[in-house]
C-alpha cells in the first residue's frame, strides 16, 4: 500500500483508539438508555414512612441537585457568591439532621453565562450525575437553552435566578418555576411609588438593553403616566461608557432616574452624573441596588466619602428583610450561618438572596414528604406553604410557576443601610395597580434556630 | 454642540488608553513580529499588584510605581521563558502562546484574588472640572490620564530616537545579523522591548482600572480596540498607534453617542475594513515595494 | 512506491472509504455510550466542522482568522431564521442546514473579497473586529426585533425518523445528525486539499509573489478559500444552534473564535485529521481538568478557575514542546518508534 493510504488509515487506528479511551473516560458513572425518566411508582408525597431511594438523584440518606452558574468569565462577578451562599445553608441544615433524614448535595457547575456551555453541564448533571432537580439555574440566556430540555425529561427545574416571566408558563414547561419577584412586577412597585411619591416630576429611564432592563420598563410604564417619561435610554454590558446616557439625561431634564441596572452599571451612572455635577433621585431596581456591594465599587474614589453622598436617599424595592436588620430572626440565622461557613464573602445581598432560595428548597422538600418524586414535589410547590424569609407571598399554584408576588419600598439612608418604607405590595404581570398586602412573614422553624 | 463637545472629550480620554495600550503592541510587533494578545492581562495582573499595595495602606503614587516595575520584570520574563522559543517558528505558534498566557492570566488573577468588581482608586478627582458654571466631561484624572500616555510616548520616542540603547534596539528588530556582527546583545534588546512594553501596558491597566472596575476581564475590550488601533495606525509605526487609539476612541464616543451603544462595535469594525481596504498595511506603514 | 490496487489510487476513493469506516465507528460507539457521551460526540463533530475550515483558511492558505465565532454565528442565525418562518418544520433539517451553509458562505465571500488584501496580523486584526462585532448586530436596535437581542432565538429540537424506534433518544440522534455533518466536511475538505486548488492554496501561502507570476489568481484563491472556511464554519453553527437549542450573542462570543483557534493549532496546523483532534482536545480538556480540581479538592469556584488555567497552559506547553501540534507530534513519535522497529 502507499504510504499515504498507510498514513491515513494509521491515523484512523489513532483517533478511534483514542476516541474509545475518551469514552471510557468520558462515562465514568452508568448512564445507560436516558429519555424521560418518569416518576417512580412507590412512595407517594406526605404520610409517614422511612426514606428510601424514591426518585432519581434520592437515596435513603440524600438529595442530590444540581445548578448552573457563571462561576467565570465577564458575568461572573456578585454572581458567583450565590451559589456557595445556598450551599452554606444546606451544610447548616445537613449539620442539624437534614430534610427528613436526608443530607443536601449542591453540586454547580460553571457555565461562564456562555449557553452552549450552559446545556453541556445541564446535560451532563442529569443524563451523567442523575440528579433529583435542577436548582437555581442562573441567567436568562443560559437557562432558556435547557429549559425545554428539562421538562421533557421531567426534571423539576426549580426557582430559576432570574426575574423573567419566561418561568412562569405553567402550561408549556409544568417543571420550570421562578423565585424572585419578576421584573415586571417590581417595575409596577417602582413605577407607582414614582407616581405617587415623586408626581409631577421628569423622569429618565436607564436600563439594560435584555427582558431584565426590556420587561422592568414595561412595568415602570403600567404606572408612570406616559408624559413624564422624558427619555429612555438602554445600555448594553458589553460597553462600560455610559457617558451619553447619563448626558441625554441632563440635557432633557430629568428629575428622577429609575435605573434598571445591574450594580456595577448603577455605580458606572452615579459616577458619571457625579462627574458632570447631575444629582436627581435615583429609583433603582433590587437587583442593582444593594448597598454592600455599590460601596464596595465606589469605596476607592474620594477615599471612600463618594460611597456615602452618592447613595444617600437611593429608592429601592425589597422582598427580603435589610441586610442589617438584626432584630428580624432569618436576618440573625443567615448572617450566623455566613459566618460560620462563608466568612471569606461578604456579608451582602447576593449572599442573602443565595441563602434564602436555599431555605425556599429546603422549605419545600421538607413539605413533600418521606419519599418525593419529581412528580409530588412540583404538586407540592403549588399547594404547599413556603413562607420564609421572604416579605411577601408565592405566587405558586395550579395556575402560576411564579415566585414572589411583590415588594417593599426602601430608601439607603446613610450610604450602607436599606431602611424599608410604606406598605408591601403585592401585583401581577397586567396593568392592574400593585395592591396593598396584609402578607405576615413567618417565623424561622425552631429545630434550625437551636 | 454642548453633546459634541462632551463626546470628544470622552473619545480623547479614553482614546489615550487604546495608544497606551496600541503602543505596546507596536513596540513587541517592531522588535520580535509577534502580537502579543497577552498584553492587557499583563496590564490587569499589574492592577492587582497594585490595588494589594494600596489595600496595605500605602500610598497611590507608590503603588503605580510598583506597578510598572512588576509590569517590566513580566515583560521580561514571559520573553526569556515563553516567547524565545517559538520565536523562529511559524507566527501562529506565537499566537497562540499569547493566547494561552491570556487565558491562564485571567483565570491565575480570578484564583488568587477572586472575580468580584473591586474598585481602584484614581490619581486624582474624577470630578469634571468647572466651565463657567457647569462640569464639563474632563476630569483633573482625565487631564492625567492623557499627560501620562502622552509622557511615555514622548519618552519612547527619545529613547529610540536620541539613545545609544535605543539605537541598539533599532539594530537588533531591523538587522538582527548585523547587528550581532556589530556587538550589539541581540537577546537582550529583544527582552528590553517586551519589558517596556509590558510597562507602558500596566500604565494603560491602572488609567482604565478606575473607571470599569478591577476584575480578571477588565482589559479585554482595550486589548481589542487597543490591537484595532494599531491595526488602524500600522504596527510597524508609533505614531500610528497614537493617531490610531485617538481614532478609535473618537469613533466609538461618536457612534455610541448619536447612534446607540450597541452600534459601537459594529461600527468601529466598518471604519476598520473601509481604511484597511485602502491602506492594507494600516495608514502609517511606508509601504515597501514589493521585491521578486 | 509500491502501486496500489486500482480504485484506491483515487484520493476520493480513499478518502470515502476513511469516512464510511469513521461512520460505523461512530454508528457502534453512540449504541453503546450513554446520552451524555453521545451529546459530547455531538459537540466534538460541530467543532470537527468549523475547526476543519479553519484548518484550510488558515493551515493551508496562510490567512489566519480570529472571527470564526462571527461565522458560526452566522450559520446559527441563518438557521434560526428559517425555522422561525416555518413554525410547522414543513423544511426538512437537511434543507435548513443547505440554507445556513449557504448563507454563511456567501458572508465569507463577502469577508474574502474585503479582506483579500490584508496580510498576517492585519487580517488578524480585521477577523478579530469582525468576531466582536458581528454577534453585537443582534442586540442593536435596528435588528433586535428580529434577531432576538439578548435573549436570542429559540431553535427546534429535531425528532428521530420514526423507524429508529421510540427509544431512541434525542442526544443519540444529534450525535449522528452532527457526525453526518462533519464526516462530510471531513470528506469534501480532504479531497480539496489534495486537489488542485489545495496545490494552489499552499502556493499562495508559500510564496504569494511565484504563485502570481506561475499564473494563479491570488485574489480569487484567497477568497475561494474563505468561502470554504465560512461553509464549513457556518454548517458548524447552525448544528450548534441546534444542539444548544437557542442561538443568543452570548453563545458566539470572542472566547469560540479563540476556541477554534486554539484547536486548529493544537491538534496540527494543515491537516484535516489534525482538526479532529483538536475539536477532541477543545471539548475534553475543560472536562477533564474539572474532574482534576475535583480530585485536588479545589472548591468549586476556584476549581472553575483552576480549569480555565489549565486549558491556558495546555496551550503554552504544546505550543513550546509540540510546535507542528498533536498530529505532528505522533508523527514524529511513530516515526521515531518504526525507525527503532527497523533498525531493531
Amino acid at each position: 500500500m502507499g504510504s499515504t493510504t498507510s498514513k491515513v488509515l494509521r491515523s484512523v487506528a489513532v483517533v478511534a483508539a483514542f476516541g474509545m479511551l475518551a469514552a471510557a473516560c468520558g462515562s465514568s458513572s452508568p448512564s445507560g438508555s436516558s429519555t424521560g425518566s418518569s416518576s417512580t411508582t412507590s412512595g407517594g408525597s406526605g404520610g409517614g414512612g422511612t426514606p428510601t431511594a424514591s426518585a432519581p438523584g434520592i437515596t435513603a440518606n440524600s438529595i442530590t441537585i444540581g445548578s448552573h452558574q457563571p462561576l467565570t468569565g465577564p458575568a461572573a462577578p456578585g454572581y458567583s457568591e450565590i451559589a456557595p451562599a445556598a450551599n452554606a445553608l444546606f451544610q447548616y441544615v445537613n449539620s442539624k439532621g437534614g430534610v427528613h433524614g436526608r443530607q443536601i448535595k449542591y453540586t454547580y457547575e460553571d457555565d461562564a453565562y456562555n449557553p452552549s456551555q450552559t446545556t453541556t453541564v445541564v446535560r451532563k448533571l442529569v443524563l451523567q450525575d442523575n440528579v433529583f432537580a435542577i436548582f437555581n439555574g442562573l441567567g436568562t440566556p443560559t437557562h432558556s437553552a435547557v429549559e425545554a430540555f428539562l421538562n421533557s425529561e421531567k426534571v423539576p427545574d426549580l426557582f430559576v435566578a432570574s426575574g423573567c416571566i419566561c418561568w412562569d408558563q405553567p402550561s408549556k414547561y409544568p417543571y420550570t418555576s421562578g423565585w424572585q419577584t419578576d421584573y415586571i412586577r417590581e417595575g409596577k412597585i417602582l413605577g407607582q411609588y414614582i407616581k405617587q411619591s415623586l408626581s409631577g416630576k421628569k423622569v429618565g429611564y436607564v436600563y439594560q438593553n435584555d427582558d431584565f432592563g426590556q420587561d422592568g420598563i414595561k412595568g415602570l410604564d403600567y404606572e408612570i403616566p406616559a408624559s413624564d417619561v422624558v427619555t429612555k435610554q438602554p445600555y448594553d454590558v458589553t460597553n462600560i461608557n455610559v457617558g451619553p446616557q447619563v448626558a441625554a439625561l441632563q440635557a432633557k431634564g430629568a428629575q428622577v432616574v429609575a435605573l434598571y441596572t445591574i450594580p456595577a452599571f448603577t455605580a458606572l451612572v452615579l459616577l458619571q452624573a457625579a462627574k458632570i455635577g447631575y444629582h436627581p433621585t435615583w429609583v433603582v431596581s433590587s437587583v442593582g441596588s444593594d448597598p454592600p456591594t455599590l460601596s464596595g465599587l465606589l469605596t476607592k474614589f474620594s477615599s471612600g466619602k463618594a460611597g456615602g453622598s452618592l447613595l444617600t436617599g437611593m429608592v429601592t424595592g425589597t422582598y427580603l428583610p435589610a441586610l442589617n436588620d438584626t432584630s428580624n430572626p432569618w436576618i440573625a440565622l443567615f448572617k450566623k450561618i455566613h459566618d460560620q461557613y462563608i466568612p471569606t464573602l461578604p456579608w451582602d445581598g447576593n449572599v442573602l438572596y443565595g441563602e434564602s432560595v436555599g431555605y425556599t428548597f429546603v422549605r419545600l422538600m421538607d413539605q413533600a414528604g418521606v419519599n418525593p418524586t419529581r412528580d409530588s414535589v412540583i404538586k407540592t410547590l403549588h399547594s404547599a406553604d413556603l413562607g420564609g424569609p421572604g416579605i411577601v407571598p408565592f405566587a405558586f399554584s395550579s395556575g402560576s410557576n411564579a415566585g414572589f408576588t411583590g415588594e417593599q419600598i426602601a430608601v439607603n439612608k446613610d450610604g450602607s443601610t436599606l431602611v424599608p418604607q410604606g406598605s408591601v405590595y403585592t401585583t401581577d404581570d397586567s396593568s392592574s395597580a400593585p395592591s396593598v398586602s396584609n402578607y405576615t412573614q413567618p417565623q424561622p422553624p425552631s429545630n434550625l434556630n437551636s | 454642540m454642548h453633546e459634541f463637545v462632551s463626546f470628544t472629550l470622552s473619545g480623547v480620554t479614553q482614546g489615550m488608553i487604546y495608544s497606551a495600550l496600541a503602543m505596546s503592541l507596536v513596540l513587541i510587533w517592531r522588535g520580535t513580529r509577534i502580537v502579543n494578545f497577552a498584553q492587557g492581562a499583563m496590564g490587569m495582573i499589574t492592577t492587582y499588584v497594585a490595588i494589594t499595595v494600596v489595600d496595605r495602606g500605602d500610598s497611590y503614587w507608590w503603588a503605580l510605581v510598583i506597578a510598572i516595575l512588576a509590569g517590566v520584570i513580566i515583560g521580561g520574563l514571559v520573553e526569556l521563558v515563553l516567547v524565545r522559543p517559538v520565536e523562529s517558528k511559524p507566527p501562529l505558534n506565537a499566537v497562540i502562546v499569547t493566547l494561552g498566557l491570556l487565558i491562564l492570566l485571567e483565570a491565575i488573577a480570578g484564583m488568587v484574588w477572586g472575580g468580584r468588581y473591586r474598585s481602584f482608586p484614581p490619581a486624582f478627582s474624577v470630578q469634571g472640572v468647572f466651565v463657567g458654571s457647569s462640569r464639563i466631561n474632563l476630569s483633573p484624572f482625565d487631564i492625567f490620564t492623557i499627560c501620562a500616555v502622552l509622557a511615555v510616548m514622548v519618552g519612547l520616542l527619545v529613547l529610540f530616537r536620541w539613545t545609544s540603547i535605543g539605537l541598539r534596539m533599532r539594530a537588533a528588530a531591523f538587522e538582527p545579523e548585523v547587528a550581532r556582527l556589530l556587538g550589539v546583545r541581540v537577546g537582550r534588546m529583544l527582552t528590553l522591548g517586551w519589558a517596556l512594553a509590558a510597562g507602558a501596558g500596566s500604565l494603560a491597566g491602572l488609567l482604565v482600572a478606575p473607571n470599569v472596575f478591577l476584575y480578571p476581564s477588565n482589559m479585554d475590550a482595550v486589548l481589542v480596540y487597543g490591537f484595532t488601533a494599531a491595526i488602524l495606525g500600522g504596527l510597524d509605526s508609533p505614531v500610528g498607534a497614537l493617531i490610531g487609539g485617538l481614532g478609535i476612541g473618537l469613533a466609538l464616543s461618536y457612534i455610541g453617542g448619536y447612534e446607540g451603544a450597541s452600534l459601537e462595535t459594529i461600527g468601529a469594525l466598518v471604519i476598520l475594513i473601509a481604511l484597511l481596504m485602502v491602506r492594507p498595511e494600516g495608514l502609517f506603514t511606508r509601504v515597501a515595494p514589493r521585491r521578486v | 512506491m509500491t502501486r496500489m490496487p486500482g480504485p484506491l489510487r483515487f484520493a476520493a476513493v480513499r478518502h470515502g472509504l476513511v469516512v464510511i469506516v469513521l461512520a460505523a465507528a461512530v454508528a457502534g460507539y453512540t449504541q453503546i455510550a450513554g446520552s451524555f457521551a453521545d451529546f459530547q460526540l455531538a459537540q466534538i463533530a460541530i467543532y470537527v466542522m468549523a475547526i476543519a475550515g479553519l484548518t484550510v483558511l488558515t493551515g493551508l492558505n496562510g490567512q489566519v482568522s480570529l472571527g470564526h465565532g462571527a461565522l458560526m454565528a452566522i450559520g446559527g442565525y441563518s438557521a434560526a431564521l428559517v425555522m422561525q418562518h416555518d413554525p410547522n418544520g414543513h423544511l426538512p433539517l437537511a434543507v435548513v442546514l443547505v440554507i445556513a451553509t449557504a448563507a454563511t458562505a456567501v458572508a465569507g465571500g463577502i469577508i474574502g473579497v474585503a479582506a483579500a488584501r490584508l496580510r498576517g496580523p492585519y487580517l488578524a486584526g480585521a477577523t478579530l473586529a469582525l468576531a466582536v462585532g458581528i454577534p453585537q448586530l443582534a442586540v442593536a436596535r435596528q435588528f433586535a426585533h428580529t434577531l432576538g437581542g439578548e435573549q436570542g432565538l429559540t431553535v427546534r429540537s429535531p425528532q428521530a425518523p420514526s423507524f429508529l424506534g421510540s427509544s431512541f433518544s434525542l442526544e443519540h440522534w444529534l450525535s449522528w445528525i452532527c457526525a453526518a455533518g462533519a464526516l462530510v466536511v471531513l470528506f469534501l475538505l480532504s479531497n480539496l486539499v489534495t486537489s488542485r486548488y489545495g496545490r494552489t492554496f499552499r502556493a499562495v501561502r508559500d510564496d504569494e509573489i511565484a504563485a502570481a507570476l506561475a499564473g494563479i489568481h491570488v485574489a480569487r484563491t484567497q477568497v475561494l478559500a474563505f468561502v470554504v472556511s465560512a461553509a464549513s464554519a457556518g454548517l458548524g453553527g447552525a448544528l450548534l444552534g441546534v444542539v444548544t437549542s437557542l442561538v443568543a450573542p452570548a453563545g458566539f462570543t470572542l472566547v469560540l473564535s479563540i476556541a477554534l483557534l486554539t484547536g486548529i493549532v493544537l491538534g496540527g496546523l494543515g491537516s484535516i485529521v489534525g482538526a479532529v483532534w483538536g475539536s477532541i482536545l477543545v471539548v475534553y480538556v475543560p472536562q477533564w481538568s474539572t474532574d482534576l480540581a475535583h480530585s485536588l479538592s479545589f472548591s468549586t469556584v476556584m476549581g472553575s478557575y483552576f480549569a480555565v488555567a489549565f486549558y491556558g497552559l495546555v496551550l503554552i506547553v504544546v505550543m513550546l514542546v509540540f510546535p507542528s501540534g498533536l498530529q505532528g507530534g505522533i508523527v514524529r513519535l511513530w516515526g521515531m518508534a518504526a525507525s527503532r522497529v527497523r533498525r531493531g
